[in-house]
């Protein structure tokens, strides 16, 4: 885990002391509302629908049991009790009032957290693989990496206007779970024919009003070369891409009407131009960063106590589902899944969270991960203390053996909490939740990846979900529209819109027919959801949807 | 031919803690949509709003929201700004939990 140094820490109290300063001057009116509003975006610090929202960044997902212990007091002391983790691995305090924010800044930074850049048109918080440095499928842990990009990121002089927000993802696995194709610029970490680590680096991907897929820049950018050429394509967006229209701002906007060829050139003559300076302060940095990312010393451990536990049900359900493998054989990545049926996707209370970090101590060397998928993750876990860890777990309303099923639901906050929200995302992954658990179909209907946003904005990353929802305003009324057959992974797809929206009450039962007829039309149970999809097409999947369409279609 | 204007209510946040209030006829800003001023007036709606953009050490965000009389006051048309008169629906919190409270004192 990465500890701040000196610097660091000086640099983080000078902001959190001048923001302070400009709390304090706007409410002594020495600064208005449309001085002060960017100066507490660049601080997390948002104005939502019932109260201020602030957005503290977990980068790369990583958080140690400290952190989370004090994400845990910060939520008692200035919030409601609890904390909203986000796709993009931030967590959300919904309640803060103003005059407390400085004080919940300070106790952040007290453990080497903050919200810096986590809104504003800047390089926003850094995302990686949760399971990084824990994979079994794993080149190298792309952490030392996305901090090397976070500190080049944060304050940057550069890059403080561009356009429009802009997000990076790293991931160092073949199987990307960091959803690189649809981030500003992701980079998976890959090997050349030489067997040598590199990054294939994709940029102008994205979700919201457009989507696109990401396209390749380079096939193989050496290690060294990392930084200097992400600078170039940030330098290369930040002076064409439009500033006209703030619907066009995004950098795959800029990709897709220059071309990938001339944006491609543009980027490389940036780079040769600028990568002669980098004369290897960035890469002793590297090397330093990445000390700080040594794996803890394992202990090997006898995982009989594992195999004799999979004679209990409830147990070898949670093994099936919230278990992924480790680097080590004698250890398992644990999932802890914030999505028991009917809460709220995301959400942990402050009990919660101190129990996972006393969990993370006793049973996972004190490390924790925040997934974009909204979950909690205990990268290195011995299995021979799997069952007593779920023993806990299960005490704790935390033990929901769901991982990567119907109720594994990524839902944005939509217009429970979100002022940009056009409908409410919450209250539809609770029912759906709620269905599939009463109909004990989930294990049945195996991986499925439902994602459901609020708005066009696509915080829920429905365009990628195998069934993706978004929730519009159709005449004053709550409409959802269902898109099928998207795909966050490497093989990254963004569905097709199936027709017309439903309303809340409609849309829940139409879930059901979907899925009642993927169980018909799958060629066996190993044909998942989304291989069924691609095999059959589209269109028995929509007459599911709308039956009556289909009827009349037939008279 | 421009469509006739519907009654508004001025609403915005407040500044320290950004509870949703409303702006009173009395020109207090109050927690309840009930209490708040229904104008039925396009220019006196303007103006009131520029009233309320004028206390900005009080309230952030001020803007006029469609509402129609009711039997205990104003009530709000669109669903969000119902959403904003009671709270998330995920948790009790906000105002659906919280006893109406004082109003909030004029600068």
């Amino acid at each position: 885990m990465y500890r701040y140094n000196d610097f660091d820490e000086a640099f983080l109290a000078e902001r959190n002391a001048q923001f302070r300063a400009q709390v304090e001057r706007r409410l002594s009116g020495a600064l208005t509302e449309e001085e002060f509003r960017p100066l507490r975006l660049m601080n997390g610090l948002y104005l939502q629908l019932h109260a201020y929202m602030l957005r503290v960044a977990i980068p790369y997902g990583t958080l140690s049991s400290a952190q989370m212990r004090q994400l845990a007091l910060i939520a008692e002391r200035w919030d409601k009790g609890y904390g909203h983790f986000t796709t993009r691995q931030n967590i959300q305090f919904n309640w803060p009032k103003l005059t407390d924010v400085p004080d919940m800044l300070d106790a952040l930074a007290e453990v080497g957290l903050h919200a810096i850049q986590t809104s504003g048109n800047t390089i926003r918080n850094v995302t990686a693989d949760h399971f990084a440095g824990a994979a079994a499928d794993e080149i190298e842990d792309p952490r030392p990496v996305a901090e090397l990009l976070r500190q080049w990121s944060t304050d940057h002089p550069e890059f403080q206007f561009l356009p429009r927000k802009f997000k990076i993802a790293v991931t160092g696995s073949p199987n990307d779970r960091a959803v690189t194709k649809s981030h500003d610029i992701g980079l998976r970490m890959i090997r050349n024919e030489a067997g040598e680590p590199g990054y294939e680096v994709i940029a102008g991907g994205g979700l919201g009003r457009t989507p696109m897929l990401g396209k390749v820049l380079r096939d193989f950018l050496p290690k060294a070369d990392l930084l200097p050429y992400v600078e170039a394509i940030l330098a290369t967006y930040n002076l064409i891409g439009r500033r006209d229209n703030k619907y066009k701002a995004r950098i795959k906007i800029t990709v897709h009407e220059e071309g990938l060829e001339k944006f491609r050139s543009l980027v490389e003559a940036e780079f040769a131009r600028i990568r002669p300076a980098f004369g290897g302060a960035d890469q002793a940095l590297l090397a330093e960063i990445e000390a700080h990312f040594a794996p803890p010393a394992f202990a090997a451990k006898d995982a009989a106590a594992y195999e004799a536990g999979r004679a209990d049900p409830v147990f070898r359900a949670w093994a099936d589902t919230n278990l992924a493998p480790h680097k080590r054989d004698d250890h398992a990545i644990v999932s802890i899944s914030l999505k028991a049926h009917g809460q709220t996707p995301g959400d942990a209370t402050a009990g919660q969270m101190r129990l996972m970090a006393d969990l993370a101590d006793a049973y996972a060397y004190g490390e924790l991960r925040i997934s974009h998928e909204q979950n909690v993750i205990l990268p290195h876990v011995a299995k021979a203390d799997l069952p007593v860890l779920h023993a806990r777990l299960l005490k704790a309303g935390l033990g929901t053996a769901n991982i990567g099923l119907v109720s594994d639901i990524i839902a944005c906050p939509g217009m429970d909490y979100c002022a940009l929200a056009t409908a409410r995302s919450i209250p539809i992954a609770q029912e759906i939740a709620t269905r599939f658990e009463e109909l004990k179909l989930e294990h049945e209907i195996g991986p499925l990846k439902i994602k459901i946003s609020g708005c066009i904005n696509a915080c829920g990353h429905h365009h990628v979900g195998h069934i993706g929802i978004l929730g519009l305003d159709r005449a004053g009324v709550e409409n959802y529209q269902i898109t099928l057959g998207g795909d966050h992974t490497e093989s990254a797809a963004i569905g097709d819109r199936a027709g017309p929206g439903f309303s809340a009450e409609e849309l829940i039962p139409a879930i059901e027919r979907l899925l009642l007829a993927y169980l018909e039309f799958r060629a066996e149970p190993a044909e998942t959801f989304l291989m069924a999809y691609r095999r059959l097409g589209p269109e028995p999947f929509k007459a599911a949807l709308y039956p009556g369409e289909a009827a009349r279609d037939a008279a | 031919m421009s469509r006739a204007f519907t009654p508004k209510v001025v609403t915005a946040n407040d500044l320290r803690s950004g509870e949703v209030v409303y702006l009173a006829e009395t020109g207090e800003w109050v927690p309840e949509h009930g209490r708040a001023e229904l104008i039925t007036d396009e220019a006196e709606a303007q103006l009131r709003l520029l009233q309320a953009e004028g206390q900005s050490l009080t309230v952030v965000g001020a803007y006029l929201a469609e509402a129609r009389p009711g039997p205990r006051g104003p009530e709000p048309v669109h669903f969000r700004e119902a959403f904003r008169t009671r709270g998330p629906s995920n948790y009790a919190h906000g105002k659906q939990a919280e006893a109406a409270g004082a109003t909030l004192p004029r600068t």
